[in-house]
Order: C-alpha cells, then sequence, then structure tokens
C-alpha cells in the first residue's frame, strides 16, 4: 500500500522534473533579459562588496533559488495560480500579522526566521497582492464601480496598515502600487481615479496639521528609514558624485571610488545603482535601463496577450511594480526623488527580493505558456 | 482544490479572446507614462554625468584626496668631538576618531591600559569630542609601546610618526642647547636660534582617504621631505661635565643662590663650555620654572667688580702714563675719601705699583688710575672690551650689559668704574673681554658653532695684552688674591672679584657675588674661564675662595683633555713655592689670606 504510494509519487515526481528540464515553460526573451540583469548584478555585487565571493556567492544561491522556483511556477496554469490566489493572500497576511506580534515592543522588524533563512512576508506581498485584487476584480463587471473599488481597497489597505506598521512605510506604498496598478488595468474610470487622489491629497495635509511634532519626526523618519546620522542628505550628496563623477564612460569596473572609500552607504543594496553608474558611466546606464526597459515592455506584452482578464491584470500590474521599483531606485540614486529603501531589482544584494520577483516572473511565464489554452 | 466558490461570471470574461479596447488604451497610457518617466530618468543622468561631471569628480576627490604632511627629523646636534648633544628619535602619537572608537565602547578600558591613561577619563574625552574627527589620544609614545596599542587593531584608533627630541646630557647642556616643543619647534637657546637650520621641511603626499579618514593608498609625493641638517657647536662636552660637576659641588660648599661658568678658546672665541645652576631637565622641561631655565651666563648682568681691574689696566697701559712699574701709587691707608664717598680696601696695602693694585685688587689704586685717565680713552676701551655690546653669539634673550655713555660720567662714577661698579656685564661678556687679552689683544665674537667664520678685530696691541696678562699672573701667585686658583704645572692668569650685590635701593650689606676670571697656561693662553657664583653663604664669599678652586680644577681637566703642553714645569721640578704649601694644586694661602674688593655704597642714591 504504502509501497505503492511511495513508488506512484516517485514516479509523478520524475515525470514533473523530466517534463521541468525538457519542456520547460519559459518565455525566451524574458529570461534571456532576466539572465542578463542577473549576471549584471552580480558582476556589480562583486565590485560593490569589495571583491566579497561570499557575498556574490550568495547572491547567486538566492538567484538560483528564484530561477527554480519560477522554473516551477511557471509549470502552474494560471488558473490553478487562479484558485490559489485567496490561500496565498490570507497566508501572506497571516505572515505579516505574526510579525507584528512577535516584533511587538521591538523596533523595526521585518523578518522571519525559519532557521536556514530569513524572509520578509512584506515581499510575498508585492506579489499575493496584485494577485488578489486581479482575483477578485476577474468575475465582475468591469470597469469596476464604487461597491468593487472600495472592497479592493480594503484588500490593499490591510496588509498595506501591517507593513506600514512594522515600520516600512516605503514597502506598503510599493504593495498597495501594485494592487493599485490592477485596479487602474481593470479600467477604473479617470473621474474616479482623479476623485480618490484628490480626496488623498485633501486629506493628508489635514491629518498632518493635526499630527504632533514627534509624530511628523516619525512619519518622516518612516520615509527615510535608513537616514545617515552624520547628517541631512549625506545619502544624496555622495550617491549624486557617484554618478556624475562616472562621467560618460565610468571608472572602469572596481573603481567606484565613492563605493571603496566608503563614503557611500549602503553601497550594496539600496545605492548599488549609485555604483554601477560610477564605474560604467552614461553607457553603461544608458545600457542597464534599456535592458530593463526589455524586460518591463516583455511583461507588458505578455499583459496584452493574456487570454484572461485575471493573467491580464496581474502581468499588467507585476510588470508596472517592477518598473516602479527601477524608477523609484533610479530616482533616489540620482536624487529625484527621497530616500525610500526600495532595492534596485535583481542588481541590489537582498535574497527575498530576488526570489519573490523571479517568482512574479515564473507567474508571467505561465502566463505567457498557457495562453494558447483554454481552460 | 479550490476552497471559495467560483464566481458565476468567469466564463465569460475568460473567453475574451483579445483584450478589450479599453485594456488596450489603459495599456497605451501606461507605456507613455512609462517612457516618460524613463526620459526623465535618462535626462537626469546624462544632466549628472555629462553637464555636471566635472563638478561632481571634484566634489569626488575633494572627499577623499588629502595632502598629508610627511614627518622629517631634527637635525642632530654634536659636540665639538662629534659626540651627539641633541638626537631626534622616531615617537609615534596615537590619534582617534572619536565616533568610531565609541561605537566599539566595551573596547575602551583595554585601549586605556595599552596608552596607559585612566579608562574612564579616555571615554569623556571621546565623548567630549564626538562630533570631531581627530583627536589625540597620546603623543610621542616609544614606538614598541604604540606598536602595542596599535596592534589592538581597535578601529579608528590610528598612529602617526613623529620625532622627538632627546637630550642625552640632560641638564648639563640643557641651558645651551634649549628645548623644542611637542611639535618639534626649538623654543629656546640653539634649538630656537637654528631652528630653520635644524628643522628641515617637512614632506607632502597626497593620499587616498577613506570616510574614516584611513590612509588607502599613496597616491604622489607632493613635496619630497628635507630632513633638517645637524649642527656641530663649539661645546666640548667633556669641559660642559667637568664645569657642571665643579660648578654644582661649588655651589653645595658654599650654599650659593646659582652660579655660571663659560669657557672660551682663546684663540678663536668658541664657546667650549657653558653651564648654569639651577638647571633643568630638558627631556621633560614641564616642571621646570622660569629661574631654571634661564642661561645665566647670557642672560643674567651683574657688576664685575674688581674683575673688570685688567681692563682698566689695559686703558691705563695703552695712555702711556703707565706701565706695570710705575707711577707707584700710594693707596693713603687704604681709604680715599672722595667726594664725600670712602672708596676702600681690605687692608692698608700703602704704595702699590700698578701691577700690585692688580696683585692685591686695590679699590684705592684703581681708583687714583682711572682718575688719571682720559675720560675718552677708558670708555672707548671698556667699549672695545664689549661692554654694553651685545656679544652678538646669536643666542636668543641675550643682554647686553650696560655702559653709561662716557661723557656723562661724574668724576665719581669714573672713579668707582675703575673696579667694576656703576656698569653690569653678563659672564659671556667678560670671558669675552678676557679671551681677547688672551689672544693678545685681539677679539673674537663668542660662537657656538664650531669653525664659524669670526672676523677677528684687534683692540689692543699685542704687548699690552701681554703686560696685562703678566701682571694677572701675580694674582695667583703667594700674595695675590687667588692663589686657589692655581692649576699645578700650569701658570694662571687671572682676576677675582667680590661684588656687593645690588638690591633695593642700594647694595645688600651680606650677599655677595663671587667671581673669578681667568685665562691658562698665562704664556699662550688656550682657554679662557669664567666662574660667576651667586650668593654664596657658608665658609667664604670672596672670589678667589670661592669662585677661584672651581676655576683651576675645571681647568685642570680641560687642559688634560686638550693635551695642552704646560708652562710651568719649572716650578715643579724647582721645587718651588707651592710644594711648601702642602699640594701642588689648589694650595690654599693661609696666614696671607686676600680679601679684595669691598665695594662703596651706591655712588648714585
Amino acid at each position: 500500500m504504502i509501497d505503492t504510494l511511495v513508488e506512484t509519487l516517485h514516479v509523478r515526481l520524475r515525470r514533473l522534473l523530466r517534463r521541468l528540464l525538457t519542456r520547460p515553460r519559459i518565455d525566451l526573451p524574458l529570461a534571456a533579459g532576466l539572465f542578463l540583469l542577473a549576471c549584471a548584478g552580480l558582476v556589480t555585487l562583486y565590485s560593490a562588496g569589495d571583491a566579497d565571493l561570499g557575498l556574490v556567492g550568495g547572491q547567486a544561491a538566492r538567484f538560483a533559488m528564484g530561477a527554480a522556483l519560477l522554473l516551477l511556477v511557471s509549470r502552474i496554469p494560471p488558473a490553478v495560480l487562479r484558485s490559489w490566489t485567496p490561500w496565498l493572500y490570507l497566508g501572506s497576511t497571516f505572515l505579516l500579522v505574526v510579525v507584528a506580534v512577535l516584533g511587538e515592543g521591538r523596533g523595526a522588524y521585518r523578518w522571519l526566521d525559519l532557521g536556514v533563512m530569513r524572509f520578509q512576508p512584506s515581499e510575498l506581498l508585492k506579489l499575493t497582492m496584485p494577485m488578489m485584487v486581479a482575483w477578485y476584480l476577474h468575475p465582475r463587471q468591469l470597469p469596476p464601480g464604487w461597491k468593487d473599488i472600495a472592497v479592493v481597497g480594503l484588500l490593499i489597505a490591510v496588509p498595506a496598515a501591517l507593513i506600514a506598521k512594522q515600520p516600512d512605510l516605503g514597502t506598503a506604498l510599493l504593495v498597495a502600487a501594485a494592487g493599485g496598478f490592477a485596479l487602474f488595468l481593470a479600467g477604473m474610470a479617470w473621474w474616479r481615479i482623479g476623485l480618490l487622489l484628490g480626496a488623498v491629497a485633501a486629506v493628508v495635509p489635514v491629518a498632518w496639521h493635526f499630527l504632533h511634532q514627534y509624530q511628523r519626526d516619525r512619519v518622516l523618519t518612516l520615509l527615510n528609514p535608513e537616514s545617515d546620522p552624520l547628517g541631512n542628505g549625506w545619502h544624496i550628496i555622495q550617491s549624486q558624485i557617484a554618478v556624475g563623477s562616472g562621467g560618460v564612460f565610468g571608472k572602469g569596473w572596481q573603481h567606484s571610488t565613492q563605493s571603496r572609500l566608503e563614503f557611500l552607504p549602503e553601497h550594496t543594496t539600496d545605492f548599488i545603482f549609485a555604483v554601477f553608474s560610477e564605474e560604467f558611466g552614461l553607457v553603461g546606464v544608458c545600457a542597464l535601463l534599456a535592458l530593463y526597459a526589455f524586460i518591463i515592455g516583455r511583461c507588458l506584452w505578455i499583459a496584452m496577450e493574456a487570454r484572461d482578464t485575471y493573467s491580464r491584470l496581474l502581468a499588467g500590474a507585476i510588470g508596472m511594480s517592477f518598473f516602479v521599483y527601477v524608477f523609484v531606485n533610479g530616482g533616489m540614486v540620482a536624487g529625484m526623488l527621497p530616500v525610500v529603501g526600495v532595492p534596485m531589482p535583481l542588481v541590489s544584494y537582498g535574497g527575498t527580493s530576488a526570489v519573490s520577483l523571479l517568482t512574479g516572473f515564473g507567474v508571467l511565464m505561465s502566463i505567457h505558456a498557457h495562453r494558447k489554452m483554454h481552460d | 482544490m479550490t476552497l471559495r466558490p467560483r464566481p458565476v461570471a468567469l466564463t465569460q470574461s475568460s473567453r475574451r479572446r483579445v483584450a478589450a479596447p479599453s485594456a488596450r488604451r489603459r495599456m497605451t497610457v501606461v507605456v507613455a507614462v512609462l517612457v516618460l518617466a524613463a526620459l526623465g530618468l535618462l535626462a537626469r543622468a546624462f544632466d549628472l554625468q555629462v553637464v555636471r561631471k566635472q563638478f561632481y569628480q571634484e566634489q569626488g576627490e575633494a572627499r577623499f584626496l588629502r595632502e598629508m604632511p610627511i614627518a622629517v627629523s631634527r637635525g642632530t646636534i654634536f659636540d665639538r668631538n662629534g659626540e651627539p648633544l641633541a638626537v631626534s628619535t622616531p615617537v609615534v602619537s596615537i590619534w582617534a576618531n572619536p565616533p568610531e572608537v565609541l561605537e566599539n565602547e566595551e573596547r575602551i578600558p583595554e585601549l586605556a591600559r595599552a596608552l596607559g591613561v585612566d579608562a574612564a577619563e579616555l571615554k569623556e574625552r571621546l565623548a567630549q569630542r564626538s562630533d570631531r574627527e581627530f583627536v589625540y589620544l597620546r603623543r610621542q609614545m616609544p614606538p614598541e609601546a604604540a606598536q602595542a596599542v596599535l596592534d589592538l587593531g581597535i578601529p579608528g584608533v590610528n598612529g602617526q610618526r613623529e620625532y622627538k627630541r632627546y637630550y642625552p646630557s640632560g641638564e648639563v647642556t640643557a641651558h645651551v642647547l634649549g628645548f623644542t616643543n611637542i611639535d618639534d619647534h626649538g623654543q629656546e637657546g640653539l634649538e630656537l636660534a637654528f631652528d630653520d637650520w635644524l628643522a628641515g621641511k617637512p614632506g607632502a603626499k597626497r593620499v587616498i582617504r577613506d570616510r574614516m579618514g584611513h590612509v588607502v593608498e599613496d597616491v604622489e609625493l607632493v613635496r619630497e621631505p628635507k630632513p633638517g641638517k645637524s649642527l656641530t657647536l663649539s661645546i666640548d662636552r667633556r669641559i660642559q661635565f667637568l664645569a657642571y660637576n665643579e660648578l654644582k659641588s661649588a655651589l653645595e660648599q658654599f650654599e650659593a643662590e646659582s652660579g655660571s661658568m663659560v669657557i672660551l678658546d682663546a684663540k678663536s672665541g668658541e664657546v667650549l663650555a657653558m653651564v648654569n645652576l639651577p638647571t633643568y631637565n630638558p627631556n621633560a622641561v614641564r616642571g621646570s620654572s622660569a629661574a631654571q631655565r634661564r642661561n645665566r651666563a647670557m642672560t643674567d648682568v651683574l657688576e664685575p667688580g674688581s674683575t673688570v681691574k685688567p681692563i682698566l689696566m689695559t686703558a691705563a697701559l695703552a695712555s702711556g702714563r703707565f706701565t706695570p712699574t710705575s707711577p707707584l701709587i700710594d693707596t693713603g691707608g687704604g681709604h680715599w675719601f672722595f667726594q664725600g664717598h670712602d672708596i676702600h680696601d681690605t687692608h692698608n696695602w700703602g704704595v702699590l705699583t700698578p701691577t700690585g693694585v692688580i696683585t692685591k685688587s686695590s679699590n684705592v689704586g684703581a681708583a687714583h688710575i682711572a682718575m688719571q685717565l682720559d675720560t675718552a680713552l677708558m670708555y672707548d676701551t671698556y667699549r672695545a672690551f664689549g661692554f654694553g655690546n651685545s656679544t652678538n653669539s646669536g643666542f636668543p634673550g641675550e643682554a647686553s650689559g650696560y655702559l653709561k655713555v662716557g661723557r656723562d660720567w661724574r668724576p665719581l662714577e669714573k672713579a668707582i668704574m675703575g673696579y667694576g661698579y656703576g656698569l653690569n656685564v653678563t659672564p659671556l661678556q667678560l670671558a669675552n673681554a678676557y679671551a681677547t687679552l688672551a689672544d693678545g689683544g685681539v677679539m673674537h665674537s663668542p660662537t657656538f658653532v664650531k669653525d664659524a667664520i669670526n672676523e677677528p678685530r684687534a683692540i689692543v696691541t699685542p704687548e699690552i695684552a701681554a703686560q696685562v696678562v703678566k701682571m694677572m699672573e701675580t694674582v695667583t701667585a703667594p700674595g695675590g688674591t687667588a692663589t686657589a686658583a692655581q692649576v699645578a704645572n700650569y701658570i694662571v692668569a687671572g682676576k677675582t672679584g667680590t661684588a656687593h650685590k645690588a638690591s633695593a635701593g642700594g647694595y645688600a650689606k651680606n650677599n655677595y657675588t663671587a667671581a673669578f676670571a681667568g685665562m691658562v697656561p698665562a704664556t699662550d693662553p688656550r682657554l679662557v674661564g669664567v666662574v660667576i657664583i651667586d650668593d654664596p653663604k657658608k665658609r667664604s664669599y670672596y672670589g678667589g675662595m670661592v669662585s677661584g678652586p672651581v676655576f683651576a680644577k675645571v681647568m685642570e681637566g680641560a687642559l688634560r683633555l686638550l693635551d695642552v703642553p704646560p708652562d710651568n714645569i719649572g716650578r715643579w721640578y724647582a721645587g718651588g713655592p707651592l710644594q711648601g704649601q702642602g699640594g701642588l694644586v689648589g694650595a690654599k694661602p693661609k696666614d696671607d689670606v686676600s680679601i679684595d674688593d669691598e665695594p662703596i655704597e651706591d655712588p648714585n642714591p
């Protein structure tokens, strides 16, 4: 009996593995783009991390893990993903609650320690949030009316508030944005968008007015969680110097003085793009941005090719989120946007981010691979 | 698998083969926004990396490129025989970046122990300066101790190589050499006078420093470091030690306040030794008083008293109206009431030759000679011998002394100036005057540098100088005032001086300056010495008794060290008068005690 079960399981696992290897459901252009990007990320990380091979190896291992997840997820048809969506959403939100309970009375607490690895549940929400919004909207009359918008608003607000409480306002906003993109792609009417944004714009200054100074300070700190005690705008100044001094052709690989001499803070994580810009100059920046543009464009194209609402909303939201990461990080490094803890996707050092991003691309590939199938 | 009921509308919406037109429009909007944002990012990159590239490159370099000094060693000071008197030893100053050190607060006790300071104090100091990036923790540590501190590997603790001055002869050469401050700049003495020569020029290098101030890489040498040049002094360390030891024991023996001794090379005017007491340790200047640090032989003035009489005699011989033996001078029973003042001698010497005035140190005789001299001649002679003029030795803080202009002299002033009151001189000036007589009337400016180019000037004829030296030989001969200044096998020519110390409102009754100035060997003088002992309180206060023996003992050693041939062997072999007095050296007159130089009250109340 048990033997039969084990045998069956064994056979099925083998079949699955063979199918994964022989007939992967991957989108080759997207995979090639991601591969190039990961390589660029590792090369930059080697330089930014002062030639620390352990650091690079660790990141490569996470890429490998993300790639495995990508392959796995790409095998799962979108319909199955869709049916799992509420559970995934509820599960990841539950983890946020766990973090909130464990983190009670401590400072910033975002991590769950699983023994073998630590991960940030808030990163999961970057994927499960647009999935949930797409899941909720796909059977409904589009464009959505006020009632649906209100429900989606609630779905977005609960995890976002939990993340904001950690405190990690930057990630909370990104998660909320991911949900918002799905709503936007669902065709939410412009006048409704205008009205909603207008209401927010009206409420924020009023709320700000009623806050105490120490509360305002706290909010400002939330906006800029890693601010250096050495002085105002230290990050921005050092980062701009790094980017600007790179010039057109850059100082060359491993020749970033700002990073090597430790003037540039967070030079392996949030500010790694500054190191890249210093070493490879405007030419490198253009190339990297072109690579990102290609990946994002491919995402949006996959979204347009998608055959059902769920897939379309989800693929579009993932693509737009990816773009927002790039833009917010790039803008921060270039001194155009305030300092928020957003990593440069697949280039910045960081495990959970890389794994969750690649998983997201797995979803995209699944959508693309299954576009011709009818369920 | 699904635990939630599937919404009913699923099939309808999922069947759409192509996205609805509204979805396409949305996507167009999205793409348009993305393109605009990307263009914005690129424009910004272009602005930073092309338009303002120069600015940011300069900003970057300003942050990590620094010019750092390269410490150079100060030149060594040698004595005339090449013995080091002042050397620079490498030391390490430990400095810290306070915020960085405070990050590892638990290691502060360990750091304090290695530095040899109190942990709580160190912590407080770091906390107070936590807004700075540089603070000295301990300066000038021995290299091994500093290395032990650096080996702790505490982040933010660094060493800086410096040089520290070390004076092997310590307090013996303290006044001549002076000392340097913590930044290796000369503060006093020859260290100050020759600071430019000794200091050298620190080099500079351009380095790359990281945010914590650690030097990561040397980029280029901006300025070659030029080590200081060494300096060879005229000082003979051995004679300096002799003088120091003898002066010190004399001060103890006579319980005197202070003292100085100067020894010049008669042929060149070079200073062979110059010692003062009290003194200080130049290797630990802190805590010493200004009185200890004063180079009294050059900064303090005294009334020369009877030691000036040979100079008076030079003027007398130069006038042509006096010879060593004529005319005879009647000392008038030891008192001369001149203009209401009692000029007196210690004894009634009766009628004296000019030589006798020197031998017996008769004040009455000196006053008579002075009054018979042309004022201009006497003033010019004093002046020519350097009284009232700086010796131009270049020594910082050297005093010029005081000599009133001749035409302003009143008769009484002129009379007392004949035996050394009413003017003041430094011990070095006195030594220089005697050196001029010793070298046949040729004056060399005293110098501390060996083989310095020195314009000699003839002051008086060699004949007159020789005559005066001959007269001074009688001072140490039996019947003279300084038989205690005799040196075995050598003829000593010299003159004693016992002057009342000037004090507020006149002269102190019981405070004296005991002086002896002389030269040896008298027949061809090589060494000139001046011994000044200030305020001896016990046993004796006479120049011949207090300072004379110091001169004799130092010169005896110095003559042997310099291998100067004796000029008085005859007396030794002949079993001359010295043997009968119980020894060859420092034989003291017994019933023949001469008391010279009783001063008068201040003539100018």
